[in-house]
Order: structure tokens, then C-alpha cells, then sequence
């Protein structure tokens, strides 16, 4: 470990020459609350935090930071779930925090420009006078920042209708890691030229520092009703998912739960979800009034069609945001039945469900570790949560491999190992498993086109090819010894 | 209808070894868009490399080689009352796949059905040096590395060969209405923003010669009832009109003129410009012919918040929107980092790439 101590003072005090003292922050304790995001088992101190209040003194840092060769971490509000905005030992974290204020609101243009520290939900609250609002709405919405969802390509529950976020940007305004300001996309829908502003979008602040965004804002739809519909097996309740696809009704928001966390939400919720059920669907319908009362028919019919043994539909608002807030509230909801808990975010083919839910459940016993479901049903997102005990020696090391043979078995079925989360540290071994080492080398020298010197969020997004001949020996030696366990038959230990 | 990618592949991988440049050729119906390049370069055909992969209607997924023809694709997602949501322009029957990535092509539900980058979800790639790579996926969402599917969108072939493309489908919708009103320019670029911010099955507004035309799709009752609200005209033969714009067929589009293509602000006014212009895409696209110089479209497309590029004819030596100076050295640099030797399509979007 190199001695940082020298270079932490000297920076200290140049940031210190053109930002407020208070808000460098070099000590231990106070840089204590910024060791993780949302992953909070992966931990880090950094060697400093910044918190600047204009974009020239975030130029300035950057500028310093690049002369120094002095990694850089960008960090909105460290919700993320993969340890995108985890700290680097010798590097600086830049909080961009104080950059919370929407700077317009466009309603006849219906778009919105922002600060990348403005938090999602916000601007749906400042754009719900224009009757308009902001589509991708992350389960952190409350808090998450949009900076952060363009760095993380952020879904939400409403995606198969409305997109991630890279759907609903015009334009993003990026500092390149020498601190020079660059616009990308403009107020109009196309661009010239190849398509900079997708490749921005969830490139996890290894590419450059967002530091404005503007947005597209969407009409807020006339009305909104959720189906709930229980069925009693996975495989009819994937079935209805198909069903509804089939007939040609995109919902707004199609989702599904195991009976292990309708059981943890309806405790925690009371939002009314049928126990007996061993699954559950939610399909939101929204529209014009005539839209939703003809699609809400045809799905009720549906769901009868395919064997649903409970149906219920919102007849209010109020019924609407009670059956949501269930949904919502699995996380906390698993908590509370759990000491801890390991959010995963793969994606498959929708028609694998049945078979991936089966596999979980044998994993589930072979790791003797708990595992509950939610899934944006509707685009093929995962989110199996493992149940664990962070103060049992070993226990997260388990629910880590527990977790990594998931996105493994995502990727076998056609899918991939990340859906909206983002790979940031803590996908890094499963980036071999979806791409060749040519394709990672393709990652490498996009990033060398922006920054050379690897400064920008380094260790993060895509692992070294050093790394990756480390992994892939791991990777085999995993496989062979998965296979003997298979054939002993004994399935307790790992 | 065959996998000729290792073929694809070896060509190029001599093209590298040889420093010999190559223009990429699909179905050679877009190729009057971008910069005119040097016709003695080596073309490397991709139209044989053709045929569907794979098609689940159920997944609203499809999988097709570069070089599949669009009326094959859109003939098979009919026969499950399926489409491209995008509506990607032809020009003709030989457009493909791969090449309306390439151009970015997108038709006039775009503003509200999203364009062809939207709709990607996954591509295969042979790079400049020689490798044959996946990225993204044929799942809804993946966001594992790079997006460098949708970045080919508009790049023109300039950073490899595209050889496969995963989209997203969406269902037909099963009813559609179009409605007409007398308007000036002015007036209708006030009707479409005003119309496209309220919650309503609107799927297209166009304005040409005098007549602003706005398109409705969705759910029977819900189509119906809007029309009513809306109290415009019906059109009889809806598909015509919608089919005539996105095609350039409209007899707006003379092909001894000049056509300028901007991409801006769906408020903005262009003056002198939108009353002899076609305003599409609800006032995002204004199309104009003519001859002007390009300098000056260029500065009337910043102030309007946007970009202009000469889309066909008039002078195809320098026809982008040209960027400013660290995003074109970046672009470079991106380049760079595909196609190191530079031996796809030179040229093609600027001269300095």
C-alpha cells in the first residue's frame, strides 16, 4: 500500500484554495458515511471527499485530479446496489450534492433541464403542475439523483411502456476527465453522427462526469388501474405474462412476486396479497379512461382464462397505491424477516422463468440460504433477494457465490447479468461470463478513447484482462468442482 | 438467407492486413445519405449475409442478420400483427436491417414510439481488427458494459460491420384514425405541442402545405373517443399519407432540390424556413428544400436547439451538423478505438473521420 498521507494533505489544500474548507472532507470520521452506496457489505474509505457547488470548481478538481493522475469517483446519492460509487483507497470521491436545482421546466417543449444532484422524484414533484412527469422510476426514486441514473442506465417498473432512462434523455452535458465541458444531444430527438449520448448512458462514470441532464417529460396519463391477480404456480402465473404480451397489451407495469415474498409484504404491507398464492402478478393499465376500461376487461379475462385462483382490481386511487405500495415495500418487507439481505438484477428470456425460479429453489437448498422474488415480469428483469446473517462468519461470502451462479444461470438461458443495477465492483467476476476477452478488450480501448490514464471510477465496470485470465482460472475451477459436486449428489456444502 | 460471416470476417481481416479501406454496402438504398466517398474503395456486400435468426412473438423479440431485407422482417411480424414501431423508412425494396441501424432511420411515429436506437437491444460486430463480437443482448434490459449497440445508430458503418441486430416489437395497434386541419405553420406547431402534452393515443403530427395531419392508434374505444374530442377531419386512406412522408414520395420532395433535415427544439420556430417546410415529428423534424448554404442552416438549427445535416443532393462534401471541437476529437478517438487501421468507410459521415 503506497503511503497517501503526503498527497492527501497537498490536495487538501489546493481543493481547499476554491472550494469551502467544510466542504473538503480529509478526516476519518466524517469521510465515514461515503465508504459505500446501496451495497453497503462492500466497503472502502477514500482518501478524500469533495463537495463542490459550481461546475468550475468541479473543472478545477478534475483538472488537478487528471494532472495528479488521482482516481476520481463521481457519487450522487450512493443508492446504487452494485458498489458503482464505492471509494477508491487513493482517490477522491466527488459528491456532486449540492448540484440539486432543476434549472427549467419546459412544458410546451414537455422536457426538463437538470443538476445531475436533483433527485428523480423531484422532478416528476416540480413537473406535476405542467401535468407532466418523468418515466423511469427507480424503487430509490425518493432518493437517487438523475446524474446517477444516466451513469447507471436506471429501469424501474414502468420500462416495457416507458423506457430506462436512456429513452428519456435529449441531451447530457458531461465534464471529459481533463475537466472540459462537452454537450451531447441537443433539444431535438437526433443526433448527427454516431450515437454518444447511448454511450454515456450507464457507462457507470468510467467515461466522463455528468454534470447537467435534460430530460424528456411525458403527459400524465388520464387514468391508471392495477389488476392483482394469484395463481397457484409459477408456471400459470408465467403463462398469464405471455398471455397478456400475446393479445397485444403493452401495461405500464407488469410484475411478479414468489409466495415467499408476498408472504414478507402482505406482514409488513396489509395491502391485502392472496397467501395462498405460490405467485402473483400486478398488471398496471394506463391510458386514456376508454383504453384502460377495455384493457382492464381483457386482462381480468385473461387471468381467469389461465387459472388465476384470486383476482382483484383498484376501484380507486387509494386501492391503486395500497396494491403498489406492496409491491414497493418488498424490500424493507424482507428485511424485517432477515437480518440481511442481497438484492441480485438479472435479466432472461421470459419464457426461462419457470425454469430459472426452479433452479433459484435448488440453489436455495444447496446454499441452505433463504431467497425470496420480485420480477418486472413484463421485460424479463430479476430481482431474487437472498436471505443472510452479515454477522455469521462466511455467511455473505456464501450468499455472494450464492448470487454469482444466478447471473451465471441468467446468461446460460439467454439473458444477462445485470437489468438496470449496473456491474460496478460487484458484477466485475460476471462481466467474463457474458463477454469474450475480445469483447472486453472492445470495452478497454473505448474507455482509453475517453480516458487514457484510468482515472475515472477505476476497478469499476469492466475487469482488467489481467483480471479476467484470473477469473476465468477461478471460473473453471468453480465449474469442475460444481460438477463433482453433482455427481456425489451431495448438495449441502459449497 | 445465410450466415456468410466468416466470409465477412476474412474479407476483412485482408482488408487490415492489406491497408485497403472498404465501403460497407447493404442494400445500396441509403446510399445517397452522408458524405460521397471514394468509389474506388473495395465494397464489402452485406446483403448476402440475410435471413431471420430468430423471431418469439410471445418474447416481442426478433433476431435478423444484418443484411435481411425490411419488407421480410415486416412481413413476418404481420403475420402476427406485430411491427417495427420505429416505421423505418425504405427508399427501397433492397433496404435492410443493418443499414437502417447504420443511418439511424427512423419514420414519423418517432417522437412518441421511439426510434430504431430505442428499439436495439443487441448487435454482432466485426471490429477493425478482425474480431466478430456480441454486445447487449436479446433480452428487454441489459446494461452490462457499454451501450455500444445503440451507438452504431447514426455512425454509418464507421466503427465496424454490423452483422446481426436484436429489436424489440411491439404489437399493431388495432385501430387508427388520422385527422386534418387548415392551419399555418405557426398555428399548427402550437396545435402539435399543445396536443402532444395531453394524455391521448397520439401517434404522429405532420404539418405539409397548409394542412396539419395528426395521427391517432390504440385501442378502438380510445381512438374513437379522442377523435370526437378532437374534432378534426377524418382522412380516408390514412395509410397513404403516413406511408408518402416517411418515404419522401410526397410531392413536397423534389429530388433536383437540395433537402435539408433539422432535428430541434419541437417548439422552435425557424423563420423564413417553416412555412415552405414540412414540420414532422410534432414539430422536432422540419424538413426543407432548397438551396441555401450550409453555414447558415447551421446557425439557425443552434438557435432552434438543435442540429441540421444536408440529408440528399446538393453539395455531399460536407453534410453534418458539425460538432464542437473536443466532441469531435473525442469521436476520433472513439474511432480509434474500433477501426484502428481506419478501413471502414472513410469519410462517410465527416471528412475528418
Amino acid at each position: 500500500m503506497t503511503n497517501t498521507a503526503p498527497l492527501k494533505d497537498e490536495l487538501s489544500c489546493l481543493f481547499r484554495e476554491f472550494i469551502h474548507s467544510e466542504y473538503v472532507i480529509d478526516d476519518d470520521e466524517t469521510l465515514k458515511p461515503y465508504e459505500c452506496d446501496g451495497l453497503s457489505m462492500y466497503t472502502q474509505l477514500p482518501m478524500l471527499v469533495v463537495l463542490p457547488e459550481t461546475v468550475e470548481q468541479v473543472q478545477k478538481v478534475l483538472k488537478i485530479c487528471h494532472e495528479k493522475q488521482v482516481p476520481v469517483v463521481a457519487r450522487g446519492a450512493g443508492t446504487g446496489l452494485a458498489a458503482g460509487a464505492m471509494p477508491h483507497a487513493e482517490g477522491v470521491v466527488l459528491s456532486l450534492a449540492k448540484f440539486n436545482n432543476i434549472l427549467s421546466i419546459d412544458p410546451i417543449n414537455r422536457s426538463a433541464r437538470l443538476q445531475p444532484g436533483v433527485r428523480n422524484l423531484a422532478i416528476s414533484e416540480a413537473a406535476k403542475m405542467y401535468g407532466l412527469y418523468y418515466g423511469p422510476d427507480p424503487s430509490s426514486q425518493i432518493a437517487c439523483t438523475i446524474g446517477g441514473n444516466v451513469a447507471e442506465n436506471s429501469g424501474g417498473v414502468h420500462c416495457l411502456k416507458y423506457g430506462l432512462t436512456v429513452h428519456n434523455l435529449l441531451s447530457v452535458d458531461l465534464l471529459t476527465v481533463e475537466g472540459e465541458r462537452i454537450t451531447i444531444g441537443s433539444d431535438g430527438l437526433d443526433s448527427c453522427g454516431m450515437d454518444l449520448l447511448a454511450l454515456i448512458t450507464g457507462s457507470e462514470g468510467l467515461l466522463g462526469i455528468v454534470i447537467e441532464v435534460q430530460v424528456k417529460l411525458l403527459p400524465i396519463p388520464e387514468t391508471a388501474r392495477v389488476v392483482m391477480a394469484g395463481f397457484g404456480n409459477v408456471q400459470q402465473c408465467g403463462e398469464a405474462v405471455s398471455g397478456i404480451i400475446a393479445k397485444g397489451i403493452i401495461p405500464g407495469g407488469l410484475e411478479m412476486m414468489d409466495s415467499y415474498a408476498i408472504s414478507a409484504s402482505e406482514d409488513y404491507a396489509k395491502a391485502g396479497y392472496p397467501l395462498d398464492a405460490a405467485a402473483l402478478l400486478l398488471c398496471e393499465v394506463d391510458g386514456t379512461k376508454e383504453e384502460v376500461q377495455a384493457h382492464i376487461e381483457e386482462v381480468q379475462g385473461l387471468f381467469k382464462s389461465f387459472g388465476a385462483t384470486s383476482i382483484r382490481t383498484s376501484q380507486s386511487e387509494e386501492e391503486r397505491a395500497l396494491l403498489w405500495f406492496g409491491r414497493k415495500a418488498a424490500f424493507p418487507a424482507v428485511g424485517r424477516i432477515s437480518p440481511d439481505y442481497y438484492c441480485m438484477d438479472g435479466t432472461i428470456p421470459r419464457s426461462q422463468l419457470a425454469y430459472v425460479l426452479t433452479e433459484m429453489q435448488k440453489m436455495s437448498e444447496r446454499y441452505d440460504l433463504k431467497i425470496a422474488n420480485v420480477f418486472h415480469a413484463g421485460d424479463g428483469n430479476l430481482h431474487p433477494l437472498i436471505l443472510f446473517d452479515a454477522n455469521v462468519p462466511g455467511e455473505f461470502e456464501k450468499a455472494e457465490a450464492f448470487g454469482g451462479e444466478i447471473l451465471e444461470l441468467c446468461v446460460a438461458v439467454g439473458g444477462c447479468i445485470t437489468g438496470e443495477h449496473g456491474v460496478g465492483i460487484e458484477k466485475i467476476r460476471q462481466m467474463i461470463v457474458q463477454f469474450s476477452d475480445e469483447e472486453l478488450a472492445q470495452f478497454h480501448a473505448i474507455k482509453d478513447a475517453f480516458d487514457p490514464q484510468g482515472t475515472l471510477n477505476p476497478g469499476k465496470g469492466v475487469p482488467t484482462l489481467k483480471r479476467c485470465q484470473e477469473y476465468r482460472v477461478l471460473q473453471s475451477a468453480k465449474e469442475r468442482s460444481l460438477g463433482s459436486i453433482n455427481e456425489s449428489g451431495a448438495h449441502n456444502h459449497v | 438467407m445465410s450466415d456468410i460471416s466468416l466470409e465477412l470476417q476474412a474479407q476483412v481481416t485482408n482488408a487490415i492486413k492489406n491497408n485497403q479501406p472498404l465501403t460497407i454496402k447493404g442494400g445500396g438504398s441509403k446510399s445517397f445519405m452522408g458524405r460521397e466517398t471514394d468509389k474506388s474503395l473495395q465494397i464489402l456486400d452485406v446483403s448476402g449475409h440475410s435471413g431471420i435468426v430468430n423471431y418469439e412473438p410471445v418474447e416481442l423479440i426478433l433476431t435478423a442478420r444484418a443484411g435481411t431485407p425490411l419488407i421480410e422482417i415486416e412481413n413476418a411480424l404481420a403475420e402476427n400483427n406485430q411491427m417495427l414501431a420505429f416505421e423505418p423508412p425504405h427508399f427501397s425494396n433492397s433496404a435492410t436491417l443493418g443499414g437502417t441501424l447504420a443511418c439511424n432511420q427512423s419514420g414519423p411515429g418517432r417522437p412518441w414510439y421511439g426510434s430504431i436506437r430505442d428499439h436495439v437491444l443487441g448487435i454482432r460486430l466485426i471490429n477493425g481488427t478482425g474480431k466478430h463480437l456480441r454486445f447487449g443482448g436479446q433480452v428487454m434490459k441489459n446494461v452490462a458494459g457499454y451501450d455500444v449497440s445503440r451507438l452504431q445508430a447514426g455512425a454509418m458503418g464507421t466503427l465496424g460491420v454490423i452483422t446481426e441486430v436484436s429489436l424489440k416489437i411491439l404489437p399493431k395497434p388495432k385501430a387508427q384514425v388520422t385527422l386534418t386541419w387548415e392551419l399555418s405553420a405557426a398555428d399548427a406547431l402550437q396545435k402539435m405541442n399543445r396536443l402532444a402534452g395531453t394524455s391521448k393515443p397520439l401517434t404522429a403530427a405532420c404539418w405539409v402545405n397548409g394542412r396539419l395531419y395528426v395521427r391517432l392508434s390504440g385501442a378502438q374505444s380510445a381512438v374513437d373517443a379522442t377523435a370526437t374530442q378532437w374534432k378534426g377531419n377524418e382522412l380516408e386512406q390514412i395509410g397513404d399519407f403516413w406511408m408518402q412522408l416517411r418515404e419522401h414520395s410526397l410531392s413536397y420532395f423534389d429530388p433536383s432540390l437540395p433537402l435539408w433535415r433539422f432535428s430541434i427544439n419541437s417548439a422552435a420556430k425557424l423563420n423564413h424556413i417553416d412555412d415552405h417546410s414540412i414540420i414532422d415529428w410534432g414539430g422536432s423534424q422540419r424538413w426543407f428544400s432548397g438551396h441555401a448554404e450550409k453555414k447558415e442552416m447551421q446557425q439557425l438549427a443552434i438557435k432552434a436547439g438543435g442540429q441540421v445535416s444536408l440529408f440528399s443532393g446538393g453539395d455531399r462534401e460536407d453534410v453534418m451538423h458539425e460538432p464542437q471541437s473536443a466532441l469531435k476529437a473525442l469521436q476520433k478517438n472513439i474511432k480509434k478505438s474500433f477501426d484502428p487501421a481506419g478501413i471502414f468507410n472513410p469519410g462517410r459521415v465527416y471528412k475528418w473521420m
